[in-house]
């Protein structure tokens, strides 16, 4: 095994880190953190001008996909607004996929240029995990789809030009067999978008479908095989587009906190022997996170589609992130409960930031438990029980 | 999919290392395994096996030049994987490095390389002239240790057997008589990177051990049946089990990531050790890293394994308990992996802790203090000498 990087991977990794450092200014991250938009199309526009977003779309181009994982990792370790991005670059190569030629020139150039930005359409109120049972119906007529239903958790919706949309095509068939794929224009007539606040300050949307209309020529995959394109979309989505180095940033930040914060005990609480063991327990632990999130870039990077060690990248990283959380904050005390705006926060404010973010990390892009589903059954071989 | 600019990033075994994986796992299937690991309790030493192990060339395989078989620490662990997972009782771990660091001071003669004695390493610095618990130290003749900054040689029969929760050849062995190898910083630097290259190999022969607790406990539960069904389909045990697999695959990733950077080392090439960044490369800081995260996956997948046994999984038996037991033995038989974790916050974190016994000058092993660099080891020595 070797686990250095290719020149050009290396150069690549240079460029981002080099990009973050002019780019990734104190407002930007204010800004995303006041707004609760993970997402800053200034930000990514001057990416897409750098030529960085070339190697962002999973299996587009030509690029080494090991550049799709530097660049994500590297924006998550930094702490930038990076979600936006993701899903937009996800959507982007769902497109690439199982696109036609008037969704690539329609869409696919316009999300490589960084301005332009998509969210996902897939869960509903009543149907979140067992996304196969949604009730959005399309209805054809014509040439046209008559859309009608209510979406969940549409992250970046008010900020997005597209949605992929996961609709119920024919009712009389098995869940999943009855599903359609559009790509809908988030300018159509019908569409309306709520906020949903979090108790992370993120914010993240309800959407609801009205009659909207579309050309059949929006229709992504084919009629009744979007469950296909949802696995397309799956297996892009886990592991490797960030979500996997969140305690980077938190060890960084508890670190630099712990140096200059005094302990009960006398010295520092960087001297503190159990914060010391907690740390280092927390960086190596960002280690695996990195190795198993390398090794499923590396499974694409050779042809391959990672969803199930994308599924088990995810499943460690964030369980050990909450872990990683609930540490720090109970060893900051009080201060470990205060805002980025409070006086004497500990690590300004970031341990209550993340205290509060980490609770979805084993929700959102697949919970905790359907990804032990998905172990148990895809890679264990053990029998389905649902 | 296609692929530009080719990587050297590679995490797939090396053509030879496949070679040499076929090859032991064959090996260890036929000549090691629960039974005999079983026949070879309490001592846990299987003298046959290591007979046959020494027509492989195995115990010397690990030392460079004309002499010995060359493999780099990355062949080794694929070796001794493949041992932990067939719960071979065999000194090969503590042989093969110690031969490595005799190697290095010209006392290696052949019958060590072919294993006809074998070496053991003290993993503790010596307290008032002893060894404690040396963890091969039953059955080596002769034992590497380090005493204050000296490096030592001792020869004679294996200590008495300490009877233990995982059947190691534990013996403590005094070290009156023995012949000084080397002296001072060198010494000590020497002694450092050899108990790296046992931590990195005893990771290595803990995920052997975890694969197989994994695989052991996945078979039973197809197969075992209650309430009409294999209890296998039920969710509350496919979670159990579910985390596992991410818990085998990082401990190997990060052992091979440290076995690389040990080989790497050799060859001069400098690692770092950045953890704001999350890029880590320095031998001594994952050398540590994987055997704390090769012991927690080890422990865990053989307590979750051994409970989806029930009762039976507690019986002597059934296989688990025997790999359950040698989990537990070598994830603390060089130290609490508490005290590992913060020996590595050490290495990654600028100043000691409150609790560091390393006060100035005050311990023997006087060794310059390394501080936050990376492969600066001090307070771990110190560490050791006060218990």
């Amino acid at each position: 095994m070797d686990f250095s990087l290719s020149p050009g991977a290396v150069e690549f990794r240079a460029e981002v880190k080099a990009f973050i450092a002019d780019h990734l200014t104190t407002e930007v991250v204010d800004q995303m953190h006041a707004t609760g938009t993970f997402n800053d199309k200034a930000f990514n526009a001057a990416l897409a001008d750098a030529g960085l977003l070339a190697g962002a779309v999973p299996g587009y181009g030509d690029r080494d996909p090991i550049e799709l994982y530097i660049l994500f990792n590297e924006l998550e370790k930094a702490g930038a607004p990076y979600d936006g991005l993701a899903v937009t670059m996800l959507v982007a190569g769902v497109v690439n996929a199982v696109g036609t030629d008037f969704h690539r020139s329609r869409v696919l150039g316009k999300l490589l240029t960084g301005r332009f930005n998509c969210c996902l359409g897939y869960s509903e109120p009543d149907h979140g995990s067992d996304v196969a049972s949604i009730t959005t119906k399309a209805v054809r007529d014509g040439d046209e789809w008559v859309i009608t239903g209510q979406k969940m958790w549409t992250t970046m919706a008010h900020v997005s030009d597209w949605v992929i949309l996961l609709t119920r095509t024919n009712p009389d068939v098995p869940r999943h067999k009855g599903l359609t794929m559009f790509l809908v224009p988030m300018d159509t007539p019908g569409i309306e978008v709520q906020p949903v606040p979090t108790m992370a300050t993120e914010r993240t949307n309800a959407t609801f479908y009205d009659g909207v209309r579309v050309d059949d020529e929006w229709r992504l995959g084919e009629v009744d095989g979007g469950w296909a394109v949802m696995g397309v979309a799956l297996a892009f989505e886990r592991g490797v587009m960030g979500g996997t180095n969140p305690a980077v940033p938190l060890l960084r930040h508890v670190r630099d906190w712990a140096g200059g914060a005094a302990s009960p005990d006398g010295g520092t609480m960087l001297q503190d022997p159990l914060l010391r063991e907690r740390l280092a327990r927390t960086a190596i632990a960002n280690q695996v996170s990195q190795l198993l999130t390398l090794r499923a870039a590396w499974i694409a990077a050779t042809g391959g589609l990672p969803g199930l060690e994308g599924s088990m990248a995810k499943l460690y990283a964030t369980g050990r992130y909450q872990q990683a959380v609930g540490w720090f904050q109970e060893m900051a005390g009080a201060e470990g409960l205060l805002g980025f705006d409070a006086d004497g926060a500990a690590a300004d404010g970031w341990i209550d930031y993340d205290a509060r973010h980490a609770p979805v990390t084993t929700i959102y892009g697949g919970t905790t438990e359907i990804n032990r589903n998905n172990v148990a059954e895809r890679h264990l071989g053990l029998p389905r029980d649902r | 999919m296609p692929v530009g600019s080719v990587s050297p990033m590679d995490l797939d075994l090396t053509e030879d290392q496949e070679a040499i994986r076929d090859v032991f796992a064959d090996f260890f299937s036929s000549e090691t395994g629960p039974e005999r690991a079983r026949d070879a309790e309490p001592l846990g030493f299987d003298s046959r096996a290591w007979d046959r192990l020494m027509e492989t060339g195995a115990p010397g395989m690990g030392v460079g030049g004309s002499r010995g078989g060359g493999a780099t620490l990355a062949d080794l662990t694929v070796v001794v994987e493949e041992a932990g997972a067939h719960i071979a009782a065999l000194p090969l771990v503590d042989h093969m490095v110690a031969t490595r660091l005799l190697a290095t001071v010209g006392v290696c003669d052949d019958d060590v390389l072919a294993g006809t004695t074998i070496v053991g390493l003290a993993i503790r610095p010596a307290q008032d002239g002893t060894a404690r618990t040396v963890p091969t130290g039953a059955v080596a003749r002769r034992v590497v240790a380090l005493d204050g900054d000296t490096l030592v040689l001792v020869e004679g029969d294996p200590g008495a057997h300490l009877e233990n929760h995982g059947c190691l050849p534990l013996a403590d062995r005094p070290l009156a008589g023995a012949t000084v190898l080397a002296e001072g910083p060198d010494a000590v630097a020497a002694y450092r990177r050899t108990l790296d290259e046992w931590r990195t190999l005893t990771a290595s022969t803990l995920v052997g051990i975890t694969r197989t607790a994994l695989d052991l406990g996945v078979g039973y539960v197809k197969e075992r049946r209650q309430f009409g069904r294999p209890i296998g389909s039920f969710q509350a045990i496919q979670h159990l089990l579910a985390d596992l697999p991410g818990l085998l695959d990082g401990a190997r990733l990060l052992t091979a990531k440290a076995a690389w950077a040990g080989d790497r080392a050799v060859a001069g090439q400098a690692g770092v050790a950045d953890i704001g960044d999350n890029e880590i490369t320095d031998f001594a800081a994952l050398a540590c890293m994987a055997l704390v995260s090769a012991g927690e996956a080890a422990t865990t997948a053989t307590d979750r394994s051994l409970h989806v046994h029930g009762g039976y999984g507690f019986s002597e038996e059934y296989d688990i308990q025997l790999y359950f037991r040698r989990a537990r033995a070598l994830s603390v038989v060089l130290d609490d992996p508490a005290r590992e974790c913060r020996r590595l916050a050490d290495l990654l974190l600028a100043g000691p802790s409150t609790s560091s016994p390393s006060g100035a000058g005050s311990d023997r092993n006087s060794v310059p203090h390394g501080g936050p660099e990376p492969g600066g080891d001090a307070d771990h020595l110190a560490t050791g000498a006060t218990r």
